[in-house]
């Protein structure tokens, strides 16, 4: 099996801590980390490579730090990582980006399968992997929670997706698109010979025109959205600390519940 | 044009250092009292150059490609069942886009896909719909988001709509994604603020970004439709007026719109959830504090006693005592219901961001200094195995 994982390099919010006084999150000097979300689509991949053999590799769009987070990937256990980067990619939307993306699994040939986190904790839209698949003119799964066998002979895959109410179960030809819930495994800790292979192993870097596409394809002129203005929230307003035994405080509770409870 | 298009006017700088405060991804430095922008960590977003006192940040967008953006009309919501029902974030749109529709002297459309489905067209008309697009085929009966978009796609391209919302569901984003790449337009996820710009006639999409720091408001300018989502519980759902008078129009579209590589199996009811935590107007979530699973029975009868779903963090979820399918918070589930109940739970980040949006929280918890409390509208310093019964006798007592 062919496997491309796509992942995105975030800021880490565990280092964010909100500021008392104004109740807004105050970032400094943030550190990045893997989207958390995606560490389980690579898990996914290395135990579908142990379980059938074949190729995983690890891309991503980003600036040069996003070096770290491909090395990372590779530490734990995918086979090789290609670098999206070009100053022309920068300020893409979900649209730009999800055709960058698409370009390379293009590029690499004979996908059998890519996988994605379910969405990027820094953005959330969940948008760029139903995206991809759709420039590729792929079916997909979002919100898997567990892919079972694998049919070779019809070049399929069943897999459960998560739903609102429950889960239902879908099957797809391959090439396809996958998008995965935290459900789906447990990550491993990369070992320490994925970590000196990671170190040392070269990375390509694609940019625009690797990928065959012109400067307008991507970025701010690739991407049908535009953000106009970015503005602080409101501040959440500090609540009242309800004083007391536990009768008295709750029956203050419950009186002040009352009044949002119709 | 290969460079990025942001600068500092050096000659506007003071050296505040308010863009380096404001920036999302720590892209900005001072050297020599001059703000200096990493262009490698720069995404240009834009919040440096909003958060400038002095005008000293500009950021030159380049004009993508335009297209004939007139000639298109209506204002559509994707109308979304749930099983047998129509999923009441539906309703909720069609309440918002009376409101769009209003401002832009266009229809509220209705788009509706399924099998045998006819009898609940009336229903969307009583709230709100000036129309209702109708299309019922067997292979529609199930949600599968190549044949909705195949469908979608060709409404839209014979229709010409200049507005499509659908909710934020585990549905709604698979779906609108997918439409929106083939028809090549914009897509905004998750909006909390749905305004029309009246002069320019555009949708000003409003949503939240890293983890609710920052907002962020949107245009599509150069193509239409212009697609938003919005998630559960944000807009208002209108009360049905049974005088409303609609149009059905029954669409039957030829040609092949069913995608054969990708087939549903089946669907499994989990009856665990009793209300889901997305549609739920009251949360109540368990932590660590419960100390050990089978204590999870207590926040159920506070669940039971108020009607309200189940909720997890992540500690809990973690250790096993409930499934991941309730976890709330960065690694699970986003909700903002009117009332959410934190017992025992501490309030990390990861947890905050996913609940934050709640109109009420109530924390319960024996740490006062747990970061929970720092954003609780109302909070009870205290032992909840003593608390939550009292809560429980008091609510069931009215």
């Amino acid at each position: 099996m062919n496997i491309v994982v796509c992942i995105k390099q975030v800021p880490e919010t565990t280092e964010v801590k909100i500021n008392p006084e104004t109740n807004t999150l105050i970032r400094e000097g943030v550190s990045s980390i893997i989207n958390p979300f995606d560490m389980y689509a690579i898990e996914e991949a290395v135990r579908l490579k142990e379980k059938y053999s074949g190729k995983t590799t690890v891309i991503t769009m980003g600036p040069p730090q996003a070096d770290d987070a491909l090395r990372e990937a590779l530490s734990l256990g995918i086979d090789e990582a290609i670098h999206l980067t070009d100053r022309a990619f920068a300020g893409s939307d979900t649209w730009a980006t999800s055709l960058v993306l698409a370009k390379a699994i293009e590029k690499i040939k004979d996908v059998d399968m890519v996988l994605c986190g379910k969405q990027a904790s820094d953005g959330d839209t969940a948008q760029v992997g139903p995206g991809i698949a759709t420039h590729l003119g792929w079916p997909q799964a979002t919100y898997v929670r567990k892919i079972d066998e694998v049919d070779f002979d019809n070049n399929s895959v069943v897999c459960e997706r998560l739903l609102e109410e429950g889960y239902e179960v879908l099957k797809l030809s391959f090439p396809c698109l996958i998008t995965v819930v935290k459900e789906i495994n447990e990550p491993r800790m990369p070992s320490l010979r994925g970590k000196m292979r990671a170190k040392k192993q070269n990375i390509p870097a694609w940019g625009i025109k690797e990928l065959g596409l012109k400067d307008e394809d991507a970025g701010l002129s690739g991407s049908p959205t535009q953000v106009v203005k970015i503005f602080s929230p409101p501040p959440r307003r500090m609540g009242m600390i309800i004083e007391g035994t536990p009768p008295e405080a709750v029956d203050k509770l419950f009186s002040e519940l009352k009044k949002h409870l119709t | 044009m290969k460079e990025k298009g942001i600068k500092v006017i050096k000659e506007k700088c003071v050296g505040c250092g308010a863009c380096i405060k404001a920036c999302p991804f720590g892209a900005v430095t001072l050297e020599s009292k001059i703000a200096v922008i990493d262009l490698d960590k720069c995404t240009l977003c834009g919040a440096c150059k909003e958060a400038c006192p002095f005008g000293a940040i500009v950021i030159y967008k380049p004009q993508g490609v335009k297209t004939d953006v007139s000639g298109y009309k209506n204002v559509w919501v994707f109308i979304e069942r749930e099983e047998q029902k129509i999923a009441s974030v539906s309703f909720e749109l069609l309440g918002k886009a009376r409101v769009l529709a209003g401002d832009l002297k266009s229809k509220v459309v209705a788009v509706f896909l399924g099998s045998d489905i006819k009898k609940d067209t009336q229903e969307l008309i009583y709230k709100g719909a000036d129309e209702v697009i109708l299309v019922e085929k067997k292979e529609l009966g199930h949600f599968i988001a190549e044949n909705y978009a195949n469908t979608i796609v060709r409404l839209i391209q014979k229709y010409k709509p200049e507005i499509v919302l659908a909710g934020a569901t585990t549905t709604g984003r698979s779906l609108v994604s997918r439409i929106a790449v083939k028809i090549r337009t914009g897509l905004t996820a998750d909006c909390t603020g749905l305004d029309i710009d009246k002069e320019k006639k555009l949708l000003i999409q409003t949503r939240p970004a890293f983890g609710g720091n920052i907002m962020a408001q949107i245009i599509t300018p150069n193509y239409r439709p212009q697609m938003a989502t919005v998630r559960h519980k944000v807009m208002k759902e209108l009360p049905p007026d049974k005088n409303r008078e609609g149009k059905v129009i029954e669409e039957v579209l030829d040609g092949k719109i069913i995608d054969d590589r990708i087939e549903f199996v089946k669907f499994i009811k989990e009856e665990s959830y009793k209300v889901n935590l997305a549609d739920a107007d009251i949360i109540v979530s368990g932590g660590r504090g419960l100390g050990e699973p089978k204590n999870f029975s207590l926040i159920r009868e506070l669940a039971a006693a108020l009607n309200a779903a189940v909720g997890a963090s992540r500690a809990a979820v973690d250790a096993g005592w409930i499934p991941y399918s309730h976890q709330v918070g960065q690694t699970g589930r986003t909700v903002a219901p009117k009332i959410y109940i934190a017992c025992g739970i501490s309030g990390q980040i990861q947890h905050l961001v996913g609940m934050q949006s709640s109109k009420i929280i109530v924390a319960i918890n024996k740490d006062p200094d747990a970061p929970i409390f720092k954003i609780a509208n109302y909070g009870i310093v205290g032992d909840l195995f003593k608390v939550i019964p009292l809560l429980v006798e008091k609510i069931k007592s009215k």
